[in-house]
Order: C-alpha cells, then structure tokens, then sequence
C-alpha cells in the first residue's frame, strides 16, 4: 500500500506537486493520470526516496521507503528516466541489483524470461530497442517479488502484443493481491487496465475515483432523439432533474433519461421515433475536460502552423 | 481488501527493524530472506566494476602507463642528463634520480588515469541514469559510497602495486651498471613500490568521491586534473615562504612523499605524507557522502 499524504514538492519557486494525498491499495490497479508536467514522474520519484518531499509524506507499506530492510520486495519500480548504464548487459544489471538484497541467480534468469528478454540477455542494453529497455525496466521491477508495483508509462513504446503483455501481466500481479500503480496519459488504455483512477493536474489532485464511476459519469452525455412530434415527446419527457434542448424541429437531447426510458415512453404514447442515440463522451474527452484548465503545455490549433508556413 | 489479507499481514513499524531479526510477515512467501546489507551492497559495486568495459580498459591503460614509462624511464636513463625524462610532477621532484624514482615515472600518468577511472565508476552512474537504479535499491545511500571506495581503493592499489613492481623489475636491466642501480631487496625499494599502489589506490578513492560530489564525469576530471597536476603550479605564484611552508601538504606533493625513496628536505615523510593525502580523500569523501545524501537525484 502507498499512502501519500499532504505531498508537496518545489523545485524553486514552482511547485510541482502539490498537496497531494492519495493512497494506492492492495489488489487493486490504480491508474494515475494527469497532462504533460503534471508531476506524475515526481511523485514516484518521491515514493521511492529519490527525491525528497518539501512537505508532507508518502509511506510504503506502512513507513517511509528507506526504512525498509528489503525495500526492492516493498516496492518494485519502473522509473520514466532511463535507469540503466547503457555499456552493461541486461543480465548482469539486474545480477548487480540481486546482489544488493540477497536475490539469487535463478530468479534473475526467472524475470528475464518473464519479460521475453532471454535471447538478449547478454547483450549490452545501449543496444536495446525503447521496447526492450522498457522490458528490462518491468524485469527489474518485479526482481524482488514486490508487494508493490509502480511503473510510469510502462506501455510506453511497446508493441502491441506487449501493451496486452503489461496488460495481463498487471492484472495478474493485482489478481494476486499486490498493489499496483502506473502512470499514462492515456484515459482509454488506463481504463482497460485500472480499478482505480488518482488523476493530477499541475501536481494537484483533481480526481479520485474509480474507473466505473469515472466511465458511468462520462457517459451521461444525453441521448439524442429525432422524431416529427418533437413538441409532444418534449412534454411527455419533462421532469425533475431532466434537461432536454434541441437544435432543429425535429430533434431533442435529452439528459437524464436513459435511452431505455426514453423508447419506452415513446412507444407507450405512439410517438415514432426515428433516431435515438446515446451522445456517449468518449474517456479520453471526459479526461480532457477535466484536465483542461490544468494542462501544463498547452498545444497551439493545428491550422496555425499552416499560417505560419 | 481480503487481498491484502491473502498476500501479507503487515504492522506498519511499531519499531524498526534494525537488527537481523525477520519481518513480522506472515510466511505465504519464501522471499522473506531478502534483506539488504553492507556486504550485499559491496558484491554489488564489485559486480558493477567488473561488468563494464570501459571500466576494465581504463585500468589496463592506467597499469599499462605504469609499466611502460617506468621501464622506458629506466632505458632512458643516462647520467649526465638533467632530471629524467618524464614530465614534471610526482615522482621526478625530488631532485637527483634513483632506480626507484625512474620506475615510478608513470605514476604521473597513471593517477590520471585511475582517477579518471573512480570518477567514471561514480559519475558515470549519473549520466547514465544508473543511480536512480541504484539508490532505489539502497535507500541509505551511504553503503553504495563507501563500498564503491572499498571496492576500487584496493583494486586499484594491488594492480598499480603490481605494475610498479613490473615496472622496477623491467627497468632494472637498463640501469645494469649504473651507479644508481638498484636491486628489490635494498632498503626502501618495496617500501617505496608499494608506496605507489598506496598512494594510486588513494587517487582512485579520490576519483570516486569527486564524481560523487560533482555527479558529473567532465567535471570531476577537470577537478583531478586541478588538484593534482595545475593545483601545485598555481600555488608557486604564492609568496616563497608560503609556498615553502604549504606546498609539501598539496594533495600530490603529500602524495609522492608516499613513494619518495628518499624523503627530500622540502617534503614530508612518507607516513606523513600518507596521513596529509589520505586527509584530502576523506575530506572529498566527506563532501560527497553529504551530497549524496542531501541531494535529489
Ligand atoms: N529536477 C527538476 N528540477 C526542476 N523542475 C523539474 C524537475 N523535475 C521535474 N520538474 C518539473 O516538474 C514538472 C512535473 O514533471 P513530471 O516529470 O513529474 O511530470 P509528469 O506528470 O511525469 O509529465 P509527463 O506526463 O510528461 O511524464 C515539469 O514541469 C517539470 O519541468
Ligand atoms: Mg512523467
């Protein structure tokens, strides 16, 4: 369990991360998501004692991430920053962490072929492809069987037979009663893997909530309804709590009623319908939305490099 | 959250654990023996060492130097020449050449070489990101800085130990007939060889800590290079009584003192010398353990 609270970090006079508590549980995926910069990185730089907080805590297991006798069986970590030197091979980077906490040959071997990593195993990791360094990382992180893990942007340059690979592979180690966290930028993929979702903005915290309630909410866009008799269905539709527009005579959307509902109460009044849709706010735009105000890069519209040009 | 449960039972640290006494963890894993300590952490560094290459060539090049202008110094020796053929610095300043200050001609060469070595082995874990692999692993920090030292410290002082004595076995047929022969078994001759291990085994330790401390290869050498070769240059434009009372406690001339057959009378000891040289490391040592434990990385 990471539980992270009142965590603040400076660099300067810019602050990154920002009263920030959330906690990530055991056998469970928690998702943690946020824009370009929104301190995501430094975070997990701070659970693991590479960077210390200016304020406030974040504890692994129950204390601080150094006070650990074993702290690789705690928490193991796939870092953003490259974490290798590039002249050593695989095999005897992850044989140089094994030493430090009594980790035996065998079960580096074991982790090389969990990663798909056997037939390069002794080739100099400057040589990997982002694919199979990020594949190294994944290794290293699970060396120590740990309770833990947290991985930022573990997909991050794999194919996709190994985005279902870290997929699966995740699940499995939540499954089996770890705590999982990792990082994207990426609503709709983290939503495929996650239960639970922590999302930053400008290092603070924005939302915390599960992927099923962040889903259920980002559907209630409305439902789209055409029919002739838009005036008559409008009044059969009324209600407490339910607003209905239109853009044309003949359509409505209609928010707070299903779509289900809404059939139903057309047929039972012999309205006919001719088109009903649920608007559905796609993940990624729901996320947008929401992280709209804190979005640290700011793209400019596409149409203004052509201005330029 | 029965998975938890399922997993591990964990009391959040009423007392740490400071002993070597197991977690109160439940036993569902066999894993529970993984544990750091300082002697894991040093099998380590020594398995780091020797996994890279540029490692290992930087080494043969610094004992390489070692051997090779001991010898040719000692080939090359005439007497009527004016000092000896090497540069200045260590090891040709104290005046008047014998067989042993011929043989240690390289160190000059040589510190440099295994300086830059200590510095790569720690900097070098700085640019390439390799250190965030490393103190995530050792948390303390600490036990990573002292077991890179105690892992190249006496490397380094065993193989230069060695080329020092190659170098003096090498050159001693170029000197046969020479008035300054000399031969191993004469007074002060291993003292003075196994003084040069000491003292490159020190500039080794050196090279770990400015790396360190400065977290940057280019940087740390620049810093060797000064304190070693320009620091004592720049140190004579001092008045002459300064000069003469400071000048033997620089960190090389308190070094070469360390290898000097014949202690001349503007230098220390070689004991003193030891002492004063090993003072320097550990002051930078000093530097780089607050660093590397008060700094982000
Ligand atoms: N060592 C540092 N010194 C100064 N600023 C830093 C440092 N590390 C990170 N930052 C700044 O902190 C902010 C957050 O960075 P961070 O890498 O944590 O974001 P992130 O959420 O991981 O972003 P991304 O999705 O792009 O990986 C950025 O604006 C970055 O420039
Ligand atoms: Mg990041």
């Amino acid at each position: 369990m990471i539980e992270a609270r009142e965590l603040t970090k400076r660099y300067g006079d810019k602050t990154v991360v920002d009263n920030l508590s959330f906690t990530v549980k055991a056998g469970e995926v928690t998702g943690f998501l946020g824009p370009n910069g929104a301190g995501k990185s430094t975070t997990m730089r701070m659970v693991v004692g590479l960077d210390s907080p200016t304020k406030g805590s974040v504890t692994v297991g129950g204390r601080s991430y150094a006070k650990h006798a074993a702290p690789l069986h705690e928490i193991g970590t796939l870092l953003e920053a490259k974490s290798v030197h590039p002249g050593r091979s695989a095999f005897n980077h992850l044989m140089a962490l094994a030493y430090t906490h009594g980790i035996s040959r065998r079960r580096v071997d074991e982790v090389i072929e969990l990663a798909g990593l056997t037939s390069v195993a002794g080739k100099r990791v400057g040589a990997f492809s982002l694919g199979m360094g990020q594949r190294l990382g994944i290794a290293s992180a699970l060396l120590a069987d740990p309770a833990i893990v947290m991985l930022d942007e573990p997909v991050n340059g794999l194919d996709p037979e190994g985005v279902l690979w870290v997929r699966n592979l995740l699940r499995g180690l939540a499954d089996e009663g770890r705590a999982v966290m990792l990082s994207s930028h990426l609503m709709s993929e983290t939503a495929l893997i996650a239960d639970h979702l922590v999302i930053i903005g400008r290092g603070r915290l924005l939302a915390d909530t599960t992927v099923d309630d962040f889903t259920r909410e980002a559907s209630g866009g409305g439902v789209r309804v055409a029919t002739t008799e838009a005036r008559k269905l409008r009044s059969l539709l009324a209600g407490p709590d339910i607003t209905i527009s239109s853009s044309s005579a003949e359509e409505l959307l209609v928010t707070g009623r299903d779509a289900r509902e809404i059939g139903a109460i057309a047929a039972q009044h012999g309205v006919a319908l001719y088109e009903l849709t649920p608007q559905a706010v796609s993940l990624e735009a729901a996320f947008m939305d929401l992280t709209r105000d804190v979005v640290e890069y700011q793209s400019a519209p596409a149409d203004t490099e052509r201005k330029a040009a | 959250m029965p998975a938890t449960a399922l997993r591990r039972n964990r009391r959040p640290g009423k007392h740490q654990n400071l002993s070597a006494a197991p977690d109160p963890k439940t036993p569902t894993t066999p894993t529970t023996k993984y544990k750091v300590t300082g002697i894991r952490v040093l099998r380590s560094e020594w398995s780091k060492f020797w996994t890279l290459r540029s490692t290992l060539i930087t080494l043969g090049v610094a004992v390489f130097l070692l051997v090779l202008f001991g010898a040719i110094a000692s080939y090359t020796y005439s007497p009527d020449a004016v000092a000896t053929s090497g540069p200045p610095g260590p090891g040709s300043s104290s005046g008047d050449s014998n067989a042993v200050s011929l043989a240690v001609t390289g160190v000059s060469f040589a510190q440099l070489a295994i300086g830059v070595l200590g510095v790569l082995l720690a900097a070098g874990e700085y640019s390439t990101g390799m250190i965030r692999s490393t103190l995530a692993a050792v948390p303390r920090r600490l036990p990573v800085l002292w077991s890179k030292a105690a892992v190249i410290g006496p490397i380094a002082l065993v193989l230069t130990t060695l080329g020092a004595l190659a170098a003096f076995q090498l050159g001693t047929p170029g000197l046969d007939g020479e008035k300054i022969a000399l031969s191993l078994g004469d007074d002060g001759v291993l003292r003075s060889l196994a003084g040069a291990g000491l003292y490159l085994g020190l500039v080794a330790v050196f090279g770990v800590a400015l790396g360190v401390l400065l977290r940057n290869s280019a940087g740390a050498i620049a810093a060797l290079v000064g304190v070693l070769l320009i620091l004592p240059g720049l140190a004579s434009l001092l008045p002459d009584s300064w000069y003469d009372t400071l000048s033997p406690y620089f960190p090389s001339n308190a070094g070469s003192a360390v290898y000097a057959l014949h202690q001349s009378s503007d230098a220390l000891s070689p004991g003193a010398g030891l002492a004063v040289f090993a003072g320097w490391v550990a002051l930078t040592l000093a530097g780089a353990a607050y660093r590397l434990v008060k700094t982000d990385v």
